[in-house]
C-alpha cells in the first residue's frame, strides 16, 4: 500500500503540477504562434518576470503586515496577472510591433525574442541579484496529509496548499479560455485569425485588437504559470528559462496554434517527464520477497536519471513529429 | 452616380505593375462580370478595390468617396464585401461562426441577417454546427458568400464563385447572385464560366494583360464575334 501512495505523491501529484505549468506556458506559446506566426522564445522569461511581479507584491503585503487565510502568492495573482499583461503589451509594442510593421520575417521576430529573453534575464539579475528567493519566508507552506491507514498504509498522501491551488487554478484558467475562444466574438475572431489571416483581414476583423488580446492572455497565463512554479520550488532569475524547451515541445506536440492541443501536450510532457525520472524500485520493492534468495532489485530503477529529464520532452517531440508531423491536434505546419 | 468606379488604375504587387490603366464602373443595380484569360489581372483588379495591394496610379471611388489604398477593415463598415478566389472560408470554424465573423464590424444585432443567409442557402442551416472545412466545394462557396453578406454590403465583390463547381451548383450560385442583386446590392464578379455569367450580367468587362479589351453590356459581349472567338470558346449558334 505504501508503494501506491509513494507513486501517487511522486507521480500523480508532481506530474499534475508540472503538467499544469507546462500547459499554461504552452497555451501562450501556441496562441502567439497562431496569431503572429513566430516562436516566442522569451515566453519562459515572461513567466519568470510574472513570478517576480507576484513576489514584489507579496513582499509589499508582508511589509504592510497583511495576513490572509490563503497563501499571499495566490492572493496577489489577479493584480500580478494584470501587471504582467500590461508588460506583455509593452514588450510587443516596443520590440515586436515595429518589426511586424516593417514586414519582417518570422525568423527575425524569433531572434528579437531571444534578445528580449537576454534583456529580461539581465534586468532581473540587475535589480534582484542572482540569488534564490522563497515565497514562504514570512508564512508557512501548509501541507495537507491524507491519512491512508484505513488502507493499511503507514504513509500519507501529502500535497501542499499551493499545489492544490495550482491544479484548481489551472482548471479554472482552461475553462475560462475555452469559454472565451468558443463563446465570445473576440475569441472566435482569434481562432479565425489563426486559421486564415488574409480572410480575417478581408472580413473586417480588427486584427490589431486581436493581437493585443493575445498578448494579454499569453502574458497573464505566463504570470500564473511562473508564480505557480516559484511557489512550488523557489524563485530565481532563470526559473522558467530552464523549462522553455519542454514548453515548446508541449506546444508542438499539441499542434502549433491549437490551444487544446497545447494543454494536452503540457500534461503529456509533464507526466512523461515525471514518470521517466520516477524510481520504480520503490514501488516494486514488495517483489523482493518473491525473488529467489540472493536476488534483489537495484536501488535505482529510474528510466532516465533526473539530470537528463529534459531529454524526455525531445523524445516525445521526435516521436510525435515522426508519426503525426502536424502534432496530435493537427496544427499549423509553418 | 456609379456605385464603384476605377479610373485608369495602375497597380501591382510591389514589382512591375499588373494592371495598366484599368477602367471599370458599375451601378448598384448592376451585375458586372469581368472575364479574361488566366493571369489577365482579374483577381488583381478586385483586390485593388479592396485595398489588398498598392494602387500606384489612378483612383477608385466607392459610393462617392475616394477609397484608393484604404485598408480592408475600413472598407467593410463602408459597405464593401469581398469573397476571395481561394481559401475563402475559415476551415476550423463552424458554419455559423464563419457567418458571425462576416458580421464582426457590426455593432447591432445580426440575427436577422443570419436568418436571411440561411433562407438563401438552406444547406448551410442544416450544417451550421459543422466545421466549414468538412463541407463540399459548393457548400463552402455558399459559406463564403454568406459570410460576405453578413456585413450587409452595398457592393459584393466575388472572385470566381463558380470555380470547380458542378453545373447544378453553378446555376444555384448564379441564381442567388441575381437575387442578391435584386435586393439592391451591386455585384462585381470575376468568372471563368463566361457564357453563363455574361448571360445575366448587365455589364461585362474583358481584361487581357492588365488592360481593358472590351466593355459593354453582357449581351454586347456575348454577341461580339471577337469576344466570342477569343474568350467564350467559339461562337454559339
Ligand atoms: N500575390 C502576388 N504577388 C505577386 N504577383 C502576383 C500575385 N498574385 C498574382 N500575381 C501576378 O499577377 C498577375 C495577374 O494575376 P491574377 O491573379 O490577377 O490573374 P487572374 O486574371 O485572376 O487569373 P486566374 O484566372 O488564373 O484567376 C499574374 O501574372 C500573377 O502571376
Ligand atoms: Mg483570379
Amino acid at each position: 500500500m505504501n508503494e501506491l501512495i509513494f507513486f501517487i505523491n511522486k507521480v500523480l501529484i508532481s506530474g499534475a503540477i508540472l503538467g499544469s505549468i507546462y500547459a499554461l506556458g504552452a497555451v501562450g506559446v501556441t496562441l502567439i504562434f497562431g496569431i503572429l506566426r513566430f516562436a516566442h522564445f522569451a515566453h519562459g522569461d515572461m513567466m519568470t518576470l510574472g513570478a517576480f511581479v507576484s513576489y514584489i507584491l507579496v513582499t509589499l503585503l508582508v511589509a504592510m503586515g497583511v495576513t490572509a487565510p490563503i497563501p499571499l502568492g495566490i492572493l496577489v495573482l489577479p493584480v500580478a496577472m494584470a501587471i504582467a499583461a500590461v508588460i506583455a503589451l509593452g514588450i510587443d509594442k516596443g520590440f515586436y510591433a515595429p518589426l511586424r510593421a516593417r514586414g519582417s520575417k518570422p525568423v527575425v521576430l524569433l531572434i528579437a525574442s531571444i534578445g528580449v529573453t537576454l534583456m529580461i534575464q539581465g534586468l532581473i539579475r540587475l535589480f534582484a541579484g542572482v540569488g534564490t528567493r522563497s515565497f514562504f519566508d514570512a508564512e508557512a507552506k501548509d501541507i495537507f496529509r491524507i491519512d491512508m491507514s484505513w488502507l493499511g498504509a503507514t504513509r500519507d498522501i501529502s500535497i501542499t496548499e499551493p499545489q492544490i491551488w495550482m491544479i484548481g487554478l489551472t482548471v479554472v484558467a482552461v475553462i475560462l479560455l475555452h469559454i472565451f475562444l468558443t463563446g465570445t466574438r473576440l475569441g472566435k475572431a482569434m481562432r479565425a485569425m489563426a486559421d486564415n489571416m488574409d480572410l480575417a483581414l478581408v472580413s473586417g476583423i480588427n486584427t490589431a485588437l486581436v493581437v493585443r488580446v493575445t498578448w494579454v492572455i499569453a502574458g497573464s497565463l505566463a504570470c500564473l504559470a511562473g508564480t505557480m512554479l516559484a511557489l512550488d520550488v523557489t524563485l530565481k532569475p532563470d526559473l522558467a528559462f530552464n523549462i522553455v524547451l519542454p514548453i515548446f515541445a508541449a506546444a508542438i506536440v499539441g499542434g502549433l496554434g491549437q490551444s487544446y492541443g497545447a494543454i494536452a501536450g503540457g500534461y503529456l510532457v509533464g507526466f512523461a517527464e515525471t514518470l521517466a525520472v520516477f524510481n520504480w524500485s520503490a514501488v516494486l520493492r514488495p517483489l523482493n520477497d518473491v525473488l529467489p534468495a540472493g536476488w534483489s532489485l537495484p536501488q535505482n530503477l529510474a528510466l532516465v536519471p533526473t539530470e537528463y529529464k529534459l531529454t524526455v520532452a525531445f523524445v516525445i517531440l521526435v516521436v510525435v513529429l515522426l508519426v503525426r508531423p502536424t502534432g496530435i491536434f493537427r496544427g499549423a505546419s509553418t | 452616380m456609379a456605385l464603384v468606379s476605377l479610373h485608369d488604375v495602375t497597380a501591382g504587387y510591389g514589382g512591375a505593375p499588373i494592371l495598366h490603366g484599368v477602367n471599370i464602373s458599375i451601378e448598384a443595380s448592376d451585375v458586372g462580370v469581368i472575364v479574361g484569360p488566366n493571369g489577365a489581372g482579374k483577381s488583381t483588379a478586385l483586390k485593388s478595390i479592396f485595398g489588398l495591394l498598392k494602387v500606384s496610379e489612378g483612383s477608385i471611388v466607392f459610393d462617392g468617396d475616394d477609397i484608393t489604398n484604404r485598408s480592408p477593415d475600413s472598407l467593410v463598415p463602408k459597405g464593401l464585401s469581398f469573397v476571395p478566389q481561394e481559401h475563402n472560408v475559415f476551415t476550423s470554424l463552424s458554419v455559423s461562426e464563419n457567418l458571425e465573423m462576416g458580421a464582426f464590424t457590426r455593432t447591432d444585432d445580426f440575427a436577422d441577417t443570419m436568418t436571411e443567409v440561411y433562407d438563401m442557402f438552406p444547406d448551410l442551416k442544416l450544417k451550421r454546427h459543422q466545421r466549414a472545412g468538412e463541407l463540399s466545394g459548393g457548400q463552402r462557396q455558399m459559406v463564403a458568400m454568406g459570410r460576405a453578406l453578413m456585413s450587409r454590403p452595398k457592393l459584393l465583390l466575388l472572385d470566381e464563385p463558380s470555380a470547380g463547381l458542378s453545373p447544378r451548383y453553378m446555376m444555384e450560385i448564379f441564381a442567388q447572385v441575381a437575387r442578391i442583386n435584386q435586393t439592391g446590392v451591386g455585384v462585381l464578379m470575376v468568372e471563368q464560366n463566361a457564357r453563363q455569367a455574361l448571360g445575366f450580367a448587365t455589364k461585362g468587362f474583358v481584361l487581357a494583360n492588365g488592360s481593358n479589351l472590351f466593355t459593354g453590356t453582357g449581351q454586347d459581349l456575348l454577341n461580339d464575334p471577337d469576344v466570342a472567338k477569343s474568350f467564350l470558346g467559339g461562337h454559339q449558334p
